[in-house]
């Protein structure tokens, strides 16, 4: 009630951005508005590891002719240290970020608390041409657009065909399957992303999906978890007791999923498409075996969970103009081809699948578009962290799930999260 | 307790010098007040501001996502935190990892001392060596655990059998807490617990010797009663030290397998949740926690400040 609707000091930065910047005009040269030695104004971007983003960079810097000059800054590798330190920095109102690559399961948190600017006018449309249904509508917070889809991800079933020749499309297909090996004496474990962690939640929020239901209403204020929440809780609960689960289950993250069906002891996996091309690289000999197929669902096919990062600009930045422009840029076709070839990273313009050198690097790229149409987002709420949290928490280990309690303790503790009530673990 | 009234009257027969005296003593006490009364007022001011302002916010509802709903609530943050189970399970993480932590360190640390306190030969290379943990940044020495107990990576992870990871695990990883503890700051439970053997006459141990009392009897009965001061001032040291721990448990698991204590937990609501109310109640809560403890070892224990200790027996 102390700030105004527009969020913290929003209209008085705003005024003094643009008196800044008109006075820089005025003068004929840039300085004391964050401009860097070459004249240009500066851009921070921060941004997740990514191995080709200096290239990526470096072109738009090209492309901009002396209007910005993005400096890149990376950010720490784990998804909450990134969190951590963005909202920190917002929270104390830094002037020194500008662009922001997000998670997708930030948008609703960083736009309710005012941090970050909304797109509008020829900048939102720019952002929103040509972008995928699904992946765009991660960048929404109630109807309004707060970032740029940059990249997408969708989780598939990637299986060795020497050992299941016609893949499951259904979590108890799995199961009956790994049961099969096991008896035939052969690798069965399933490997699943089942350590207390997000990878649990993103598993458990597919199912519920799957299963027709969802975890919260779609504008995030009221638990649902209805009966479709008790049947995922179930396959949940069989999965991690059946003959497809391996023992370090309630341990497994993506990269101990990969690495436990590279290194034979595995004979499927759900994972996100980056264990193709880690396959390619380190067991060539596997991957003629190697195939894919869609997410696994509880009747049918199931919906894939989905991930992926956009850009926003920070509601601080002191050259919000040439930010938008600049994030822009940084997820144009040719970023987001550049993006998905070298990195390995899914993009969000449909187009970009047709592109050069997207056929080698993306055999799978069909299947990933399909995937798209139906895929599960997270939640969308403010409290999204403390959502995933207390969900991943409760759900673990799978193996000691005992449904209907574990639903009571569920809708409990996420409505106290959506509230911002309870207390985190 | 040895006012300064006290010391003033011991000499001076005559009216007028007595006068004289503390008449110089009241101008130099108030000089005194007036040198110190800057850093007294910094103090409060770096000290106690950030304490009031961590009981404002506990009762509030702050929390930074929602700006717009913030306002006074009173003591619900207080039982909304009292009531979770999160809560009580991190507390009693934190009270196993103190009590288990610091009896190690009592008893290793004293073994240690009493080696320091009477070898004869490289007792300056004993010394320094036995430091080495405590002079070790926690956060790096935390990250060298951190590595060697996991699989692939780790040479003490590469002891266990069948590639175990004892960090992903709520008692091992505990156990590995417990140990990163005990290593890194039982050098500084030595170091207090020789300052305490100084104490102890040698004339009253030979006494004994000739009494005919043993190694063994003359440890408990005369130099652990003679230490008690340096002893529990040691012990309380380290409990406080030790309940808020923080950096191991951050580095080490992070809180994961439900090992988080209490000051890491309210760094998840602060700085992760972003809950201004809810975190600083829990710092609140922690102050208390460490305050009761002072207070069961000063006036339950009759615990006092080495100094004063080391200065009544002289």
């Amino acid at each position: 009630m102390l700030m105004g609707g527009g969020g913290p000091a929003g209209p008085r930065r705003r005024g003094a951005a643009a008196a800044c910047a008109a006075a820089t005009l005025a003068a004929g040269f840039l300085s004391g508005c964050g401009s860097g030695g070459s004249g240009a104004r500066v851009i921070s971007l921060y941004n997740a590891p990514q191995q080709s983003m200096g290239e990526i960079v470096k072109r738009c810097n090209r492309l901009a002719r002396g209007r910005y000059r993005i400096v890149l800054n990376t950010l720490p590798r784990g998804a909450d240290d990134q969190r951590e330190q963005l909202v920190r920095r917002l929270a104390a109102a830094d002037s020194e970020l500008d662009v922001l690559g997000m998670d997708v399961t930030w948008t609703a948190e960083l736009a309710e608390a005012g941090w970050i600017r909304e797109w509008t006018g020829p900048f939102a449309a720019e952002a929103r041409r040509g972008v995928t249904a699904r992946p765009l509508d991660t960048a929404v917070w109630q109807r309004k657009l707060y970032a740029a889809p940059y990249n997408t991800n969708v989780q598939l079933l990637w299986y060795r065909s020497d050992l299941i020749p016609e893949p499951p499309t259904t979590w108890t297909g799995l199961m009956a399957a790994s049961a099969r090996l096991a008896a035939e004496g052969k690798p069965h474990y399933g490997e699943v992303t089942g350590a207390q962690f997000e990878g649990l939640v993103v598993w458990f929020n597919s199912l519920v999906a799957s299963a027709g239901g969802r975890i919260l209403s779609p504008d995030g204020a009221r638990v649902e978890l209805g009966p479709q929440a008790l049947v995922a809780l179930k396959v949940l609960r069989a999965f991690a007791r059946s003959k497809a689960a391996d023992p370090s289950l309630s341990n497994t993250k993506e990269d101990d999923a990969r690495l436990a069906v590279e290194s034979g002891r595995g004979a499927y996996e759900i994972n996100w498409p980056f264990v193709y091309a880690s396959m390619a690289e380190l067991k060539p000999a596997m991957l003629p075996h190697f195939k894919w197929a869609p997410y696994p669902g509880i009747t049918g096919s199931g919906r894939a969970p989905l991930g992926g990062a956009n850009f926003a600009v920070s509601r601080y930045s002191k050259n919000p103009q040439a930010a938008f422009q600049a994030a822009l840029c940084l997820r144009d076709p040719e970023s987001q081809r550049v993006a998905a070839v070298k990195d390995g990273l899914p993009p969000t313009i449909e187009s970009v699948y047709g592109a050069s050198g997207m056929a080698e690097a993306y055999p799978m790229r069909d299947t990933i578009l399909a995937a798209l149409k139906t895929a599960a987002a997270r939640p969308k709420t403010p409290t999204y962290q403390n959502v995933s949290t207390v969900t991943a928490v409760t759900l673990s280990p799978p193996s000691a799930i005992d449904p209907p309690r574990t639903l009571r303790t569920l809708r409990n503790l996420i409505s106290d999260a959506l509230q911002s009530k309870g207390v985190l673990p | 307790m040895n006012g300064p009234g006290g010391g003033a009257t011991v000499s001076g027969g005559d009216d007028a010098g007595r006068r004289a005296v503390s008449q110089g003593r009241r101008s130099e006490r108030h000089l005194g007040w007036w040198l110190c009364a800057p850093a007294a007022l910094v103090m409060v001011l770096v000290t106690g501001w950030p304490i009031v302002y961590s009981v404002l916010l506990s009762l509030q509802r702050y929390d930074l996502r929602f700006p717009d709903r913030k306002g006074w609530i009173g003591v619900e943050n207080y039982t909304t935190v009292l009531t979770s189970a999160f809560w009580w399970n991190a507390f009693a993480v934190t009270a196993v990892v103190t009590v288990v932590s610091v009896a190690i360190e009592l008893v290793l640390g004293m073994v240690i001392a009493l080696v320091m306190y009477r070898t004869l030969v490289g007792r300056g290379l004993i010394r320094t060596v036995v430091l080495i943990p405590y002079g070790i940044v926690t956060v790096a020495a935390a990250y060298g655990w951190k590595y060697a107990w996991t699989p692939d990576t780790g040479w003490l992870a590469g002891l266990l059998p069948g590639g175990q990871a004892p960090l992903t695990e709520h008692w091992p990883a505990i156990g590995i807490v417990i140990l990163a503890e005990v290593w890194k700051t039982t050098p500084f439970m030595a170091l207090l617990l020789m300052a305490g053997l100084a104490l102890v006459p040698e004339d009253t141990l030979k006494a004994a010797s000739m009494d005919g009392a043993g190694a063994w009897q003359r440890f408990r009965l005369i130099t652990l009663p003679l230490m008690r001061p340096a002893i529990l001032a040691a012990l309380l040291f380290r409990t406080l030290d030790a309940f808020r721990i923080f950096d191991n448990i951050f580095v080490l698991t992070n809180g994961a397998q439900n090992t988080a204590a209490v000051s890491v937990i309210a760094y998840h609501n602060l700085i992760g949740g972003l809950n201004l109310g809810i975190g600083s109640t829990m710092s609140v809560l922690i102050v208390v926690t460490v305050a009761v403890i002072a207070f069961v070892f000063v006036k339950v224990l009759g615990t006092s400040a080495p100094a004063q200790a080391t200065g009544g027996k002289r």
